[in-house]
C-alpha cells in the first residue's frame, strides 16, 4: 500500500507539471482559438533561465545564496517567458488572426528557432541578433520618420531591401564573431546542445517521512507551487478587472469588442501570462530532471490532451484532466497499478493485469492513455466541462 | 502533358545525375505523393493533419518485412535472437506473400486512418483539435514502434538495403534505377488521381468543407463520411510513398513517426502552395534539395531555416509559390509595366485612389 501511495504521489506531482503548462494553453486557446506549438519552448525558457540564475548564485559565492536561488528563478523565469510571448503575440500571432491552423504552423517555426537558439546561442551570436534588430527597427524607424516624398509603391521594396540588408550584414557579423573559435569570449557557447544540471536547493534535497512513505521534498515543493499558481490564476481571472476582460472576450469577441474591450491588448495580456506560466512550469520541472533544448517537446503532448480533455477555458476542467492524465500514466506506466491488482490476489483480475503489465512502460502508457482519451472524446466530444452555447461551431 | 514530364524525369535525369543524387531524387519524388496526399487533405479539405508521419511508416514497415522475410526456410530474421525471440510473431506470418504485401502497403494505412478519421470526424471534432489529436497519435504510434524490440526491432528499425527479392540484391544500383522509374511512374499516376479526385463534383464538395462546414452540413450533404473518405485516400497514398521511400533509402525506422517529420511534411505542401496538386509536388522537392544543400553544407543552420521557412510562408506567401504565381504574379507584372491592373468588377470603382483610401480608412 505504501508503495501505491507514493506512486499517487509521484502522479500527483506530473499532474502539477502538466497543469501548469496546460493552464497557460487552455487560457490561450479559448480565448483566440489558438494553440501554441512553441508553449514547450516557453518551459525551456523558463527551465534555461533558473540553470542561468543558479551559476550566477554559485557565482555570489554560495552559502545563502544557493538556497533561496529558486525563488528569484521563479519569477525571473515567469518574467522571461511572459516577455518572449507577448515578443510573440505582438509579431507573428497578431498577423494571423482568424487563421487558427497557420498560427499552429508558425509557432511550430518558432519552437524550431528557439531550440535551435540554445544550443547555439553565444555573445557572437547575441551580437549579431542585436545588429539585426538595430538595422532592421532602426532602418523601419527611418523610413517611418523620414519618409521621402515619392516612395510610394517602392515602400514595400525599401522595406524588403532593409530586412536583406540587415540579414546579411548581422549574419556576417555574427558568423565572424563566433568564428573565432569555441575557446574566444564570443564563439563559446553558453549552453551548447548537452544537457545541463539544476542541483536543487539544499532544503528541497530529501524528503519527508510519513510512516513507511518518503514524500520528496521537490515533489512537495512543486505541488505547492502548482496550488500558488492556480489560486493566483483564479483570483486574476475572477477577481480582477483584466481577469473579467479576459473571460468578457473568451464568451464573445465581437460583443466585448462592441462594449470598449481592447481586445488586442487582453490578447497580448493572456498570452504573455500564459507563456509566462509555462516559464515556471519549466522552472518546476528543473527539480525532476536535467535541462535540455528538447525539454519542453517532453511535456507538450500530454499538455495538449490535457486541454483537449479538459474542454476549452476551464480552470476546473484542466484540474482535472491534468490530474486524471498525470495519475493515470504514472501509475500504469510505472506498473504499480498491474503490482497492486496482483497482490490483491484476486484470480479472476488476472487478464487485467497481463494488459496492465504490457503497458507497464512510460511510452507504453501514453499508448494506453491516448486510447482511453480517444474513447473518451466518443462520449463527450467538447471535454469534460463544455462551453455553453447556441453556436454551430463549437 | 504529365505523362511527358514523367518521362522525361525518366530518360534525362540519370543522365545529368550521378547515382547518389539520383537516389537522393528518387526519394524526394516519393515524398511528393506523401505531399500529394496532404495537400488533398489540408489544401482541399482543411483538415490539417500532424500525424501522416504514421501511414508513411506503416507503409514503410510493410514493405520492410516482407523484405526481411526473404529468407531460406524455417529461419527468422535476425534481430529475433538478439531479444531471444524463437517463433516469428503472428502478424509478420501474412508478409510472406508478395501480393498481400502489395495491397498491405496502401490498404493497411488506409484502414488505419479510415478508423482514426472516422472516431474523431464523427465527433464533429475540427480544426485545431483535430490537429493536436493526430499529433498525439503520432506520438502514441512512434512510442509503440520504438518501445516494441521483440516484435519488430524498436528504435533500430528494419533495414531492407541487404534483401534479395528473385535474386536481386535491393541495394545494388539496377534495382534503384527500377525503383526510381516506378516511383515517377506512381507519381504520376497518383497525381492523376488527385487531379481526378479534385476535378469533379467531389473535389467542390470538399472544398465547401474547407470553407464552411456547417454550412455544407445544412446544405443536406454528410461532411463525416466526406472526410473520412478523402483522409483514408490520403493515408494509402502516404502508405505508398513510404514504401517507396523505405526501399531507396535502405532502412525504416520509428524515427519515420518524429513530431518534427510529419509538420514538415506540411510545410512542403504550404511552400508550394495549397490547393494546388503541382504545388504540393514542387514544394516537396523544392524544401528537400534545399534540406540536403543546406544541412551538408551548414547543418547547424537548417533548423533556423526551417523555423523561418514556416514563419515566412505562412505571413508573407500564404498561398505558396503556384499559389501567388496564379493570382498576384500576373497584377505585378502588369503594374511593372505600367499597364492598369486587370478587375473583374466596377473597374472605375476599384482602380480610383480616393474610392481606394475610403476604403481602407474608414471601414475600421
Amino acid at each position: 500500500m505504501s508503495l501505491f501511495a507514493s506512486s499517487l504521489f509521484d502522479g500527483i506531482s506530473i499532474g502539477a507539471v502538466l497543469l501548469m503548462s496546460a493552464l497557460g494553453l487552455s487560457i490561450v486557446f479559448g480565448l483566440m482559438g489558438v494553440i501554441n506549438l512553441a508553449h514547450g519552448e516557453m518551459m525551456m525558457l523558463g527551465a534555461y533561465t533558473t540553470y542561468v540564475v543558479q551559476n550566477g548564485a554559485k557565482a555570489l559565492g554560495g552559502g545563502l545564496w544557493l538556497n533561496l536561488y529558486i525563488f528569484p528563478a521563479l519569477v525571473l523565469a515567469f518574467v522571461v517567458a511572459a516577455l518572449v510571448g507577448l515578443f510573440l503575440e505582438r509579431n507573428i500571432i497578431r498577423l494571423l488572426y482568424g487563421r487558427p491552423l497557420e498560427t499552429l504552423l508558425a509557432t511550430w517555426g518558432v519552437s524550431l528557432i528557439l531550440r535551435q537558439f540554445v544550443r547555439s546561442v553565444s555573445w557572437g551570436f547575441v551580437a549579431g541578433l542585436v545588429i539585426f534588430a538595430v538595422l532592421f527597427w532602426g532602418g523601419r524607424w527611418v523610413l517611418q520618420r523620414f519618409r521621402p516624398g515619392g516612395l510610394g509603391r517602392m515602400h514595400q521594396g525599401a522595406i524588403a531591401l532593409i530586412t536583406l540588408l540587415s540579414i546579411g550584414i548581422s549574419v556576417t557579423a555574427g558568423y565572424g564573431l563566433t568564428g573565432l573559435g569555441e575557446t574566444s569570449f564570443w564563439g563559446k557557447l553558453w549552453f551548447s546542445a548537452r544537457n545541463v544540471d539544476v542541483t536543487p536547493p539544499g532544503w528541497l534535497q530529501g524528503g519527508l517521512s510519513l510512516g513507511t512513505v518518503t514524500l520528496p521534498y521537490a515533489r512537495l515543493f512543486i505541488i505547492s507551487l502548482m496550488v500558488v499558481c492556480l489560486v493566483g490564476i483564479y483570483w486574476f481571472l475572477q477577481r480582477s478587472p483584466w481577469g473579467l476582460r479576459i473571460r468578457a472576450v473568451t464568451q464573445n469577441r465581437q460583443m466585448s469588442a462592441c462594449l470598449g474591450i481592447p481586445t488586442d491588448r487582453v490578447d497580448a495580456l493572456a498570452f504573455a501570462l500564459g507563456s509566462g506560466l509555462a516559464g515556471v512550469a519549466g522552472c518546476a520541472v528543473t527539480l525532476l530532471g536535467s535541462v535540455g533544448p528538447n525539454l519542453g517537446s517532453n511535456y507538450i503532448v500530454d499538455a495538449f490532451m490535457v486541454v483537449v480533455v479538459g474542454g476549452v477555458g476551464q480552470l476546473l476542467g484542466s484540474i482535472v484532466a491534468a490530474m486524471g492524465i498525470g495519475i493515470t500514466s504514472y501509475l500504469i506506466g510505472s506498473g504499480t497499478l498491474g503490482f497492486v491488482l496482483s497482490n490483491m490476489g484476486a484470480s479472476f483480475l488476472q487478464p487485467v493485469i497481463d494488459i496492465l503489465d504490457f503497458f507497464a512502460t512510460s511510452s507504453m502508457a501514453k499508448v494506453m492513455i491516448f486510447a482511453l482519451i480517444i474513447g473518451f472524446l466518443q462520449i463527450r466530444p467538447a471535454g469534460l466541462f463544455p462551453q455553453q452555447g447556441r453556436s454551430v461551431d463549437v | 502533358m504529365v505523362v511527358a514530364i514523367a518521362l522525361l524525369t525518366i530518360l534525362l535525369l540519370p543522365l545529368l545525375l550521378s547515382d547518389f543524387r539520383l537516389k537522393l531524387v528518387g526519394r524526394f519524388l516519393s515524398l511528393a505523393i506523401l505531399a500529394l496526399g496532404i495537400d488533398l487533405i489540408w489544401g482541399y479539405t482543411g483538415l490539417l493533419s500532424l500525424g501522416h508521419g504514421i501511414f508513411f511508416a506503416l507503409g514503410g514497415y510493410a514493405l520492410a518485412m516482407h523484405l526481411n522475410l526473404q529468407l531460406p526456410d524455417g529461419q527468422i530474421p535476425e534481430f529475433f535472437s538478439l531479444y531471444g525471440v524463437q517463433d516469428l510473431p503472428w502478424f509478420w506470418q501474412p508478409f510472406y506473400s508478395m501480393p498481400f504485401t502489395f495491397v498491405a502497403i496502401w490498404v493497411i494505412p488506409m484502414v488505419t486512418a479510415g478508423l482514426l478519421g472516422y472516431l474523431v470526424f464523427r465527433n464533429r471534432i475540427r480544426g485545431v483539435y483535430f490537429s493536436i489529436l493526430t499529433q498525439a497519435m503520432l506520438v502514441v504510434f512512434f512510442n509503440f514502434f520504438n518501445g516494441q524490440q521483440k516484435l519488430i526491432n524498436g528504435t533500430n528499425g528494419l533495414k531492407t538495403d541487404t534483401a534479395t527479392v528473385m535474386g536481386v540484391l535491393m541495394g545494388s544500383d539496377g534495382a534503384q534505377m527500377a525503383l526510381f522509374i516506378l516511383t515517377v511512374v506512381i507519381l504520376a499516376l497518383a497525381y492523376g488521381l488527385c487531379r481526378w479526385l479534385t476535378g469533379g463534383r467531389f473535389g467542390r464538395l470538399l472544398i465547401a468543407i474547407r470553407d464552411d462546414e456547417s454550412r455544407t452540413r445544412f446544405l443536406g450533404y454528410n461532411p463525416t463520411s466526406f472526410k473520412t473518405f478523402v483522409f483514408a485516400v490520403s493515408g494509402a497514398l502516404a502508405g505508398i510513398a513510404g514504401a517507396l521511400y523505405t526501399v531507396q533509402s535502405g532502412i525504416v525506422s520509428p524515427q519515420y513517426m518524429e513530431i518534427a517529420f510529419s509538420i514538415e511534411m506540411v510545410i512542403w505542401v504550404a511552400v508550394g502552395g495549397r490547393g494546388t496538386l503541382i504545388g504540393a509536388i514542387i514544394g516537396a522537392l523544392m524544401v528537400n534539395l534545399a534540406r540536403s544543400f543546406l544541412s551538408e553544407q551548414f547543418p547547424e543552420v537548417w533548423l533556423f531555416f526551417q523555423g523561418i521557412l514556416f514563419l515566412g510562408v505562412v505571413t508573407v506567401l500564404p498561398q505558396g509559390i503556384v499559389g501567388w504565381l496564379r493570382s498576384e504574379a500576373g497584377s505585378q507584372m502588369r503594374s511593372l509595366l505600367g499597364r492598369p491592373q486587370r478587375v473583374s468588377t466596377y473597374s472605375s470603382l476599384e482602380t480610383d485612389p480616393e474610392v481606394q483610401y475610403e476604403h481602407e480608412n474608414l471601414s475600421h
